[in-house]
């Protein structure tokens, strides 16, 4: 204990354990976990003392339980009153699902392509742009959900529906409502073409990348392949005879029968978690483009590259390194925001499974458990991948 | 410093860069005025001056990187107008260097050099690796190749830049300030290599205040102040017996320390 005679030596006074440096950080980390260990288990205590005084049922039986309640909208699968708990359960993660996935899509189109608006020479352009972000990042959000759920309850009623394209596609205030499509024999061809296109036009990319590199010939890649992904199946559809019929809706009694209807609720939440997430995306691409220094355009430009090229071989590389990562915090938000469909009804795992189930059953642990597991499942897939994805890109220097 | 010109001049009477009472405007501010310069295939002329009197703005036009609003520039019979194939051809003809390397930092240093020609000249990879080794050998950083520019020093840096300009195998050379930026052992590293390659007979146009260079490789050098040319000579004439008030002060103040 060199140390310990070096202050004995200065006099400091009395070498108390307490004013050791290792011996304090170890006392007061040991004082945290102490107390923390504790709380929980005064927290576990209390909640099964009162569970048992006021006879709630727990574990998860309740799953498998009839739930008793209609959920209003179902894409994925038939759910009727009759049908489980645990049935809800997929229903609202479906529909979770569904919203931020369209939503996720939405935006980043949406915000890419604002972002770059922001950077028009055209000061009107920008200006707009400007204005549309500020006004949408500012705004709680819940309130543009509000905003838009009362605006699609303005439309006209069932009997007053606005029509589109010879009665095709109906408007009114509960829903749009769209021909349901009914695939005919073969149509399964179009989807097989499709795939086939997919995996044809990666095989295309890696191999117009190897004959550049051997031979310094450049295809049109993006352009090749666009026309592959939308030719191929259009192909195949027209060879099968176009076995695709639509089931229209009609106006039966007080409202209309068959059809897809797309419910404003699903609409409202939709509309207000892309606008809003796309706002804040448009600021993260406009950023990411301007942190790259005007120099390596010209650089790029003084060697004879194109514009075009130099956005994809230079700037885009460059700020996708910049973007990606607080893109990543806005696909999360957005996913995790769309829990907000509770406002609206739209029955999503918060409002239906977090929502109704908990107050039929009760059974709020493990609700609330669940529900939690699966925000925290969904945010850690997004961000897993989209740190592959970083990975990928990312910059090695240094 | 060796006051004589090292004389290896491959001048010729072959017109490369021609400019004809070109003018610039910034908004209101008149950065060029009525500029009038030919420069011969092979020539090599220093361009020098005070800040803003315009000089970087002016090589800056050769290459259209500024445009200039009145007059004719013609680089390599090719005229410079809004025409975006005649920009192209003029650019895949003339190489630049600037003041801050302007290196692509997610490239590596061989990458950075073979970008062009693949995607300008539409060469095969390997022939333009082989290529970019050559001119990465006459840099003298041939096993920097693997790494990326922010892994090399401000010298090395300006010595690829110098690489990745010759890999498009140009027939003039913009040097913007190429060694402002640098530390004075580095300058000495850059300035070797240029004055290599001003021995190939390469036309090089360059800006700097480096006037042991000047006097070393130029053909002639130019002074500039508020937007104009306001005397060119050759070195000796132009250090010795300088014409203008104005150039007597600027060498008097730079030649000081």
């Amino acid at each position: 204990m060199s140390a310990e005679t070096a202050q004995n030596a200065r006099g400091s006074g009395g070498a108390s354990l307490f004013s050791d440096q290792r011996f304090r950080s170890l006392f007061f980390q040991a004082l945290v976990i102490g107390l923390l260990g504790a709380f929980l288990v005064f927290i576990v205590y209390n909640t099964a003392h009162n569970i048992e005084k006021r006879g709630i049922q727990t574990g998860f039986a309740f799953l498998d339980a009839a739930a008793g309640y209609d959920i209003a909208i179902s894409p994925f699968m038939e759910y009727t009153a009759t049908h489980t708990h645990g049935r809800v359960f997929l229903v609202g993660l479906f529909n979770t699902l569904l919203v931020s996935f369209l939503g996720i899509i939405a935006a980043t189109f949406l915000g890419v392509f604002l972002g770059v608006l922001r950077l028009s020479p055209n000061w009107l352009v920008s200006r707009i742009v400007y204005c549309y972000v500020e006004f949408t990042r500012n705004v709680p959000l819940l309130l543009q959900i509000l905003l838009w759920y009362a605006i699609f309850l303005a439309l006209p009623a069932v009997k007053q529906s606005i029509t589109m394209f010879n009665d095709i596609i109906i408007l009114n205030k509960r829903g749009l409502i769209v021909p349901e499509p009914l695939p005919g024999d073969g149509f399964m061809l179009v989807p097989v073409a499709l795939v086939l296109a997919l995996f044809a036009s990666i095989f295309f990319a890696r191999w117009a990348k190897k004959t550049q590199a051997a031979t310094g010939k450049i295809y049109p890649v993006f352009m090749t392949n666009t026309a592959m992904i939308i030719g191929l199946p259009l192909l195949a559809f027209a060879v099968t005879g176009f076995p695709l019929d639509f089931a229209y809706a009609e106006l039966k009694g007080f409202n209309f029968k068959g059809g897809v209807v797309i419910k404003p609720e699903f609409t409202a939440l939709w509309f207000a978690l892309s606008l809003y997430t796309a706002a804040f995306i448009s600021e993260t691409v406009r950023a990411g483009i301007q942190s790259v220094s005007h120099g390596q355009t010209e650089a790029s430009e003084a060697l004879g590259l194109r514009p075009s090229w130099t956005m994809r071989l230079i700037i885009l590389p460059q700020a996708l390194r910049v973007i990606i990562p607080p893109m990543t915090s806005q696909y999360l938000n957005l996913t995790k925001n769309s829990s907000l469909a509770v406002a609206i009804g739209y029955p999503d795992i918060v409002q239906s499974f977090g929502g109704v189930t908990l107050n039929q059953t009760g059974q709020a642990i493990e609700v609330i458990f669940i529900t939690m597991l699966v925000y925290l499942t969904i945010s850690l897939l997004i961000s897993g991948f989209m740190n592959w994805y970083n990975n990928r890109v990312s910059l090695v220097e240094r | 410093m060796s006051n004589a010109s090292t004389n290896t001049s491959k001048k010729t009477d072959e017109v490369a860069i021609q400019l004809n009472g070109v003018h610039k405007w910034y908004g209101q501010f008149h950065v060029l005025k009525n500029i009038n310069l030919n420069v011969q295939r092979g020539e090599r002329i220093v361009i020098c001056g005070p800040s803003g009197s315009g000089k970087s703005t002016l090589i800056r036009c050769i290459n259209r990187l500024e445009e200039h609003q009145q007059g004719d520039i013609i680089v390599d019979n090719i005229e410079l107008t809004g025409n975006l194939k005649n920009i192209d051809a003029i650019r895949r003809e003339v190489g630049m260097c600037f003041q801050h390397f302007n290196l692509f930092p997610h490239l590596s240093v061989l990458e950075n050099c073979t970008l062009a020609p693949i995607w300008v000249r539409k060469m095969p990879k390997k022939e333009a690796e082989e290529i970019a080794m050559h001119y990465l050998e006459r840099v003298k950083i041939p096993d920097q190749a693997a790494k990326f520019p922010g892994q090399l020093s401000g010298g090395q840096q300006q010595r690829v830049a110098i690489a990745r300009s010759l890999c498009m195998n140009p027939r003039i050379m913009l040097f913007d300030e190429p060694t402002s930026a640098l530390d004075p052992e580095m300058i000495a590293e850059v300035l070797d290599t240029m004055i290599e390659l001003a021995e190939t007979g390469m036309t090089m146009l360059c800006v700097t205040h480096e006037m042991g260079f000047a006097r070393k490789v130029a053909d002639r050098v130019i002074f500039m102040d508020g937007g104009e040319i306001i005397e060119q000579n050759e070195p000796e004439e132009f250090f010795n017996n300088p014409q203008s008030e104005r150039t007597q002060k600027f060498l008097s103040q730079i030649l000081a320390h």
